[in-house]
């Protein structure tokens, strides 16, 4: 069933029923509630992860990092490492400069050092690789290397970046006096100031969105299998972009392309921070060429935390103008965005500071600006990572965040002042005042839902009474996101030069079974069963009967990858796209079958599958099965048709699709110690058609307690020599299942109008909208103390330090 | 993968094997019990030993039982046995309060409570359990063996009394009728180590307080305790004021330096106002009649090795 016939009316889940908007049942066909394809293999212990793979001769790398900030090397002395006992090869700066490999691209056009020559300029930085038998003679041979360091002062607070006479990271590029590394804007600055100036009310906010890390469960790691003989290098690592991996390999090493093979196995969560090439990637090629034999490197966690993709790292100034009724006039924001020492953030070129100018949020706002700087400091390079949709998980808190300050400036009711603001159903398409074209929604329908399901005005009365009586204390935060995700289209939007398109080829068998093969690459989304249904529901074939081969280059066609919730609107609509051509193949040879004229055969499906049958008689028809077969048979095909049952399609999508969703947080606080207390969570979620509705919510839930770990406990702060204090689980906290309510699932669906089953993006969706939600409802709670603001994290401690006036400055060591 | 400095393994069948494999290796072996503290520590090569001495087997260190109106606690119970005990949970509901927040299942299935208080962690929850419970730690060595009181057992962060070549073998508690108690905890996360936390025992005799066992653990209270405190509420009727006055004592008495878990100001008042909770918690248990009483004890039981 396709988004055509999808009716949008509202409805709170009931996670057992049908599926009642898509129409879909748990039918082997289709949409609907099916279990995971690829859980059989996860559950019983049998998935295939990069640490699993093991190769013949294979031997092991590890990399020393820097213990400094900032400093400069003055020498690296291995000789000891090289002689020990196993080591294999030892791989320095200088010799990567020799190589010319010493520094390599990022993905924001800036460059990075794979180990560090002249200077190291975060701890945790790469200064040189070991390579030996086994991985604890690396590890013992690392403790050899001798390196004489200069220690430089570090550029820590990132407010102090721009100083005057701030010491300059980046001396490696010529002519650069300071950190600073662009200004970008967006809106319309002098509109937006105009409407500031004649306001009846403003309102002015400073917020940081601390440095957050993805901290997926599998660190990143790779083995690389130079073959001398072939030439052919094979590379497995958990990427999210296997082919644009490939490419970037291919650009920098000069290695011939079809010579490269990039394997993502399975791949133990992503959420971003396995999009771009790290250095230890580069180091494990290099070594597979040095020694001619296979070399596996896994990083262990705390080399994740300090030195891969963090994200966030958003010091954000808003400011809102309204009417003293509520209704807001305009917006306008400043950012300092913290881009660590190397510009290395992942996003499509033309948009340094992602989708940040999607900052208007779900409002009908008739003016807004923003203007982001980025600048340098002495820490990890990233800043696109963690399910954030390329920065909208910052411009969703900035805007929620701001209209909660604006309720408390004019003392109006959060709830009504959102549904006073809202972009109303009958202004979509509706173009935002940054230019972004929203393709469809109903909002209120959705808050209204969130608001009855959490029963707003029985939980606004128990406040009252609380604030009246004593006692714990209660907030309710709302927070309502617009998402824009599924980049491209390939015009706007690249990553290095390569178009944001998605190819997907897709062959049936003779016996009726099919192949499918994208681009993209599952790190937990379940592409091998909801891309099935999306072939099995346009082609009528039982899911199980659909194969999906992903994450090898050497299989599959070229596309972008996952990330910024892009798989399903844009591989997934490359996957219902060449189904229909599939399906318009097999009418050509249907007719043939029938002697009939393919315009005069309709397309059917029923419990007994899809078929081909002619107008009107139903019993005259061919199911796919049999025309598979036929295609493949000795049958004879009408001119121009060739046999056999495939095609190819590349997928340029004509927008971004956007999801929304409101959602209600309701928190007990404590105030003589700070603890807050998650009670409730309401998420009513508009991802448009759900392919798989259990998947969905599996996402959503994922996302929620992302939420939670961002907003009450995850904190990756530095000391003022530049040590990072959260570079292990012990520090940077992890939500469990002890701080997470049961979540209460809502869902609305609007379909995509330009998406070929009207499916919208929602891997992000939670991880995005739930910050603001947990925030809002702390400082709600807060509210009678006079406190209008507290960054992230909301630990016992800032809670409290919060109560007394005086809220922790994240981002720094609490002193 | 993070990876331990090459070292020698060596299992102990006996409390004198142990005592004679220390010996043999010297300064650079270990006991090893749970290792929950220790291999951490030596995969990120903060402990580099040469040797570790295996004390998981000894069944004689796994004792756990009342004797003579003595709650026993051989050094090898894990957390988990410790927490499950219902005559603990009796006797010392304090032990169980803070059971319950001292890491995760994972974690007490196999940390031990002497591992524990031979780790000296400045924020380890039993220290602070034992401190106001007054407990005594039994100590074996070549020598034989010898008492030390709780309060003088920790000598500083990650120093005991424990000397090279001895070893904790148990703990004592005696139990003190009419005595009732509790633990208050603020962590940031379930299974976090504490901001702060404070545990205490009440014994009342005709209405006023005989004696108050307070502890305090990451804070920087000297041995876990805060005496100035419970110096304060000797003789005085239990009530909020009582609780509070002693709470402000034991804040101002305790030395907090600021981390990610908080500034030293946040500390000081957890200090003070879980002092105040766990006073106010054991004095309601006392009330209820659920303070120890004498004659319901359980009889001996062997834990599990
Ligand atoms: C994730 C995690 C969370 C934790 N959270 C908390 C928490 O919230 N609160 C808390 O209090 N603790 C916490 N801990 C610590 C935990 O309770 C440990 O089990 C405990 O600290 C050490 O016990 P162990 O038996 O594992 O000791 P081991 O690691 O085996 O040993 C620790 C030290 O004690 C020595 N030792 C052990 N037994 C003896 C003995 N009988 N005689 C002499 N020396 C001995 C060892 O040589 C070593 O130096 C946590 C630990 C982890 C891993």
């Amino acid at each position: 069933m396709t988004a055509e016939t999808t009716d949008t009316t509202a409805n709170a889940t009931d996670t057992t029923a049908t599926d009642t908007e898509t129409g879909a049942t748990a039918t082997p066909m289709g949409f609907g509630r099916m279990h995971r394809k690829e859980d059989a293999r996860f559950i019983r212990g049998r998935g295939n992860y990069v640490d699993d793979v093991r190769l013949p001769g294979m031997l092991h790398g590890a990399i020393l990092r820097s213990p400094h900030a900032h400093a400069r090397i003055l020498s690296v002395d291995a000789s000891a490492a090289e002689a020990h006992p196993g080591v294999k090869a030892v791989i320095t700066g200088e010799t990567l400069a020799g190589m010319d490999l010493a520094w390599m691209p990022t993905l924001s056009g800036d460059v990075q050092a794979v180990l560090a020559t002249d200077k190291v300029r975060f701890q945790g930085q790469e200064v040189a690789f070991v390579v030996a038998e086994d991985p604890y003679t690396a590890r013992d041979a690392l403790e050899l290397i001798e390196v004489d360091y200069e220690p430089l002062e570090p550029v820590i607070d990132a407010r102090r970046a721009l100083d005057e006479g701030a010491p300059v990271i980046r001396d490696d590029v010529e002519g650069r006096t300071g950190n600073h590394i662009f200004d970008w804007e967006a809106g319309d600055r002098e509109q937006t100031d105009a409407i500031f100036e004649r306001a009846e009310v403003t309102v002015a906010q400073d917020m940081l969105y601390p440095r957050v890390h993805p901290a997926p469960l599998e660190t990143c790691g790779a083995v690389a299998d130079f073959d001398r003989v072939t030439g052919k290098l094979t590379v497995w690592c958990p990427t999210q972009a296997p082919h644009a991996h490939r490419t970037l390999y291919a650009l920098v090493a000069g290695l011939p392309e079809h010579k490269i093979r990039v394997i993502s196995p399975d791949v133990g969560g992503g959420f971003g921070g396995k999009v771009g090439i790290y250095p230890g990637y580069v180091c494990a090629i290099v070594g597979s060429i040095a020694t001619g034999r296979p070399v596996k490197w896994m990083e262990d966690r705390s080399e994740n935390l300090m030195s891969t993709a963090f994200a966030r790292d958003y010091h954000m100034r808003g400011e809102i103008a309204a009417t003293r009724d509520g209704k807001v006039l305009a917006i306008r924001v400043k950012v300092l965005a913290d881009h660590g020492a190397f510009n290395g953030t992942a996003q499509p070129t033309k948009f340094p500071a992602g989708f940040f100018g999607v900052f208007t949020g779900s409002y009908d706002i008739r003016a807004a600006h923003c203007e982001v700087t980025g600048v340098h400091t002495n820490k990890a390079p990233g800043g696109v990572a963690y399910a954030c949709s390329f920065r909208i998980t910052e411009a969703v808190y900035l805007v929620e965040r701001m209209m909660d300050v604006l309720a408390c400036e004019l003392d109006a009711d959060p709830a009504e002042l959102r549904m006073k603001n809202l972009i109303r159903p009958e202004r979509f398409p509706y173009t935002s005042p940054t230019g972004w074209e929203y393709d469809s929604g109903d909002y209120p329908r959705a808050l209204r839902l969130a608001l009855d399901m959490v029963e707003y005005d029985k939980l606004r009365a128990e406040q009252a009474e609380r604030r009246r009586d004593g006692g714990p204390l209660l907030g309710i935060g709302i927070s309502f996101f617009t998402e824009a995700v599924g980049a491209g289209p390939r015009k706007h939007m690249d990553i290095l030069g390569l178009g944001m398109a998605d190819g997907a080829e897709l062959r049936v068998h003779p016996t009726g079974k099919a192949v499918l093969r994208v681009s993209c690459q599952s790190q937990g989304q379940g592409h091998e069963t909801t891309f099935a249904q999306i072939v099995a529901a346009e082609l009528g074939v039982s899911p199980d009967d659909v194969e999906v081969v992903h994450g090898d280059t050497d299989q599959t066609p070229f596309g972008l990858g996952t990330y910024g919730s892009r798989s399903t609107p844009v591989s997934g609509a490359a996957t219902a796209i060449v189904a229909r051509k599939v399906r318009e193949r097999a009418r050509l040879v249907a007719a043939a079958m029938l002697e009939a004229s393919p315009d005069d055969l309709e397309w059917s499906v029923s419990e007994a599958g899809g078929r081909w049958s002619v107008q009107g008689s139903a019993e005259h028809g061919r199911t796919i099965q049999e025309i598979a077969m036929a295609a493949h048979s000795n049958l004879e095909l009408p001119e121009g048709v060739e046999g056999h049952l495939d095609a190819v399609t590349v997928y340029n999508p004509p927008n971004l699709t956007y999801p929304f969703g409101a959602y209600v947080c309701v928190v007990d606080v404590d105030p003589g110690t700070g603890q807050v207390k998650v009670r409730r969570f309401v998420a009513v979620d508009d991802c448009g058609v759900r392919i798989n509705p259990m998947i969905v919510e599996g996402q959503i839930h994922g996302g929620l307690a992302d939420g939670i770990g961002m907003a009450l406990m995850q904190l990756m702060a530095f000391d003022e020599d530049g040590n990072h204090l959260g570079a292990s689980f012990m520090d940077y906290l992890l939500p469990t299942s002890m701080e997470c309510p049961s979540w209460e699932l809502g869902e609305t669906v609007t379909p995509s109008p330009h998406h070929p089953v009207g499916a919208k993006g929602v891997g992000e969706s939670a991880t995005v909208g739930s910050p603001a939600a947990v925030v809002n409802a702390v400082l709600d709670a807060l509210r009678p103390y006079g406190v209008r603001h507290a960054d992230m994290p909301l630990t016992p401690a800032n809670v409290w330090s919060a109560l007394q006036g005086t809220p922790i400055r994240t981002d720094l060591a609490v002193t | 993968m993070q990876v331990p400095a090459r070292f020698e393994y060596e299992r102990a069948s006996s409390v004198p094997h142990a005592l004679a494999l220390l010996e043999r290796y010297g300064p650079e072996s270990r006991v090893i019990a749970g290792g929950h503290s220790l291999i951490p520590m030596m995969k990120l090569r903060l402990a580099r030993p040469d040797v570790l001495i295996d004390i998981n087997g000894l069944e004689e260190l796994s004792f756990l039982g009342v004797e003579d109106d003595v709650l026993v606690i051989g050094a090898l119970v894990r957390h988990a046995q410790f927490l499950a005990d219902p005559a603990v949970g009796r006797y010392f509901p304090i032990f169980h309060d803070a059971e319950r927040v001292i890491a995760d299942p994972v974690v007490r299935n196999r940390g031990t409570v002497g591992g524990s208080l031979c780790q000296a962690d400045p924020s380890e929850d039993l220290s602070a359990a034992f401190a106001a419970v007054r407990a005594t730690a039994v100590i074996q060595g070549p020598g034989g063996v010898r008492e030390v009181p709780i309060r003088r057992f920790h000598r500083g962060p990650y120093e005991t009394a424990v000397e090279p070549g001895e070893l904790l073998v148990r703990l004592r508690v005696p139990i003190r009728p009419g005595a009732a108690s509790a633990y208050e905890k603020v962590e940031r996360r379930a299974g976090d180590w504490p901001v702060a936390a404070a545990g205490a025992q009440l014994r009342l005799d005709g209405g006023v307080i005989a004696e108050a066992g307070i502890g305090l653990t990451a804070v920087g209270a000297e041995h876990f305790a805060a005496p100035e405190a419970e110096e304060y509420l000797a003789g005085k009727a239990p009530g909020a004021e009582a609780f509070a006055e002693a709470g402000r004592i034991a804040a101002a008495n305790c030395a907090p330096r600021a981390d990610q878990r908080g500034p030293a100001a946040y500390k000081r008042h957890l200090a003070g106002e879980l002092v105040r909770r766990a006073l106010t918690r054991a004095a309601g248990r006392a009330a209820e009649g659920t303070a120890q009483g004498a004659g319901d004890r359980t009889g001996d039981r062997r834990g599990e090795g």
